[in-house]
């Protein structure tokens, strides 16, 4: 069991953080302090709500928590690639079909059980992985457009459609969005333990049963992240474009709501 | 019928340009920033005007399939833009998205490039080689006409000398119309028999 006393006692390291960042002049104190503070209320919310749900022993609640989490995990992913028009809606439909289909295939061949136990946390996992990927490929979906606007413009003169005009630079953002959860599947075990083994093991777990859930895990990963790259960059490609295959002025593309911090 | 009209069109810097480009080669010309490459996307639908509407062969560029009329009336940009690859690989590219055969020796041989090119990455070439390549692109398309930006101006005056040659063949060989962009009057005058002139997004003559 862990006691609030020793969470007060991990704050020494936050304090160190700040007095390092004050006496180097990085002038980030007030940010580490506020993320510190927010992290503290935002975990303790979702404590209280996981417990709630547990407490309730019906799976049913895990549904509004994911669609919650899927929200503002497109939320966030929008604001990494502020100018892709109509990213919002883009990047929710990508997060939702994602999430469904790995948690919905995980549960159908019996490799995660349908309890809130086991469903909030891993399609948080699964949402949080799938929300930096898309937004990575979102945002160098963005800028390869940008820098590779004469490129397209040529393809488009000479007869191709849009989708054949912005095709090699579409496969350039799937690339971007897919290496960082394939890189992290490929050096676990070795560079880092990952979090879900390090949990595990540190509850009392046996180690091979702790390798077999994180193994799962990484592949639901890899299968959440290519379904969501692959249907947020082509669906959000395609706003780049006119119905008569001309490339959007930059100017044109403000189809988007205004950033929301988060 | 006139090859392109325009009737009063608004688009960026073009101020309610009303102008004629028969067919044959027409000069749009103008000083630096006067609308002439804004006028030629208009003409490939690259862009749609603000007002106005353009005209192609007397109907409304709107109302044609845009993929068609890039194909018919093709656009050679200012700046080269290869696709990645080799020359090959460029001059083939809008012909094989229709699944046609290209006689790449004979379209090199058209726009003064050694055959032995045809293997090379088309980036490694010269701005003045790019810009043939892009000329071949666009000719294997077996177009109308050529939308050209500006086709010498980053060539040296044996290059230019060489492209002028080449596009003359084009209008009076292969009966190409020629809508071409510059801003060197007399480069106008030698290539084109229709002249628009451009200034601040008017047109101030025609002929």
């Amino acid at each position: 069991m862990i006691g609030w006393g020793q969470v007060a006692a991990s704050l020494a390291l936050v304090a160190v953080a700040i007095v390092l960042s004050f006496l180097r002049g990085v002038r980030i104190e007030n940010e580490i302090a506020w993320a510190v503070l927010r992290s503290f209320v935002q975990l303790l919310a979702l404590g209280y709500v996981i417990k709630a749900i547990f407490d309730a022993r019906n799976a049913a609640y895990v549904v509004p928590v994911l669609a919650v989490m899927t929200v503002f995990g497109a939320i966030t992913a929008r604001n990494r690639a502020p100018g892709v028009p109509h990213a919002f809606p883009v990047l929710l439909a990508s997060l939702a079909v994602a999430v469904t289909a790995t948690i919905g295939l995980a549960l159908a061949v019996g490799a995660i059980h349908a309890t809130s136990r086991a469903l909030i946390p891993i399609g948080g996992m699964v949402i949080g992985q799938a929300m930096v990927a898309s937004a990575l490929a979102l945002s160098r979906l963005e800028f390869e457009i940008g820098s590779a606007s004469n490129e397209i413009e040529a393809r488009l003169s000479l007869g191709a459609t849009w989708r054949q005009a912005v095709d090699p630079i579409l496969r350039r953002s799937l690339t971007a969005g897919m290496l960082n959860t394939i890189d992290s599947t490929k050096t676990a075990g070795i560079v880092a333990i990952p979090g879900t083994t390090v949990g595990m093991l540190l509850g009392g777990a046996a180690p091979l049963d702790a390798i077999r859930l994180q193994l799962i895990l990484f592949y639901l990963l890899v299968g959440a992240t290519a379904i969501v790259v692959v249907l947020a960059s082509s669906a959000a490609a395609r706003f780049f474009f006119t119905d008569a295959h001309q490339l959007r002025d930059p100017a044109a593309r403000t189809g988007h709501v205004a950033n929301i911090p988060l | 019928m006139n090859l392109f009209e325009l009737e009063s069109v608004t688009f960026r810097a073009l101020r309610d340009v009303t102008a004629e480009l028969p067919a044959g080669a027409t000069c749009v010309w103008g000083p630096s920033g006067a609308g002439k490459s804004t006028l030629l996307r208009l003409l490939n639908r690259l862009a749609d005007p603000e007002r106005g509407r353009v005209l192609f062969r007397g109907r409304d560029a709107r109302e044609l399939d845009p993929l068609s009329l890039r194909r018919t009336a093709v656009l050679v940009q200012q700046l080269p833009a290869p696709v990645p690859g080799t020359v090959e690989a460029n001059v083939t590219y809008g012909a094989r998205l229709l699944g046609r055969d290209v006689d790449v020796a004979r379209l090199l041989e058209h726009v003064a490039l050694r055959a032995a090119c045809r293997d090379r990455d088309a980036k490694q070439l010269s701005v003045g080689e790019q810009q043939r390549v892009m000329l071949a692109r666009a000719l294997a398309l077996e177009p109308e006409a050529l939308l050209l930006d500006e086709p010498t101006s980053s060539l040296d005056a044996a290059a230019r000398d060489q492209i002028e040659r080449t596009l003359e063949h084009f209008r009076n060989d292969l009966g190409m119309s020629l809508v071409l962009v510059t801003h060197d009057r007399a480069q106008a005058e030698r290539l084109a028999e229709h002249f628009v002139e451009l200034e601040r997004g008017r047109v101030t003559a025609a002929a």
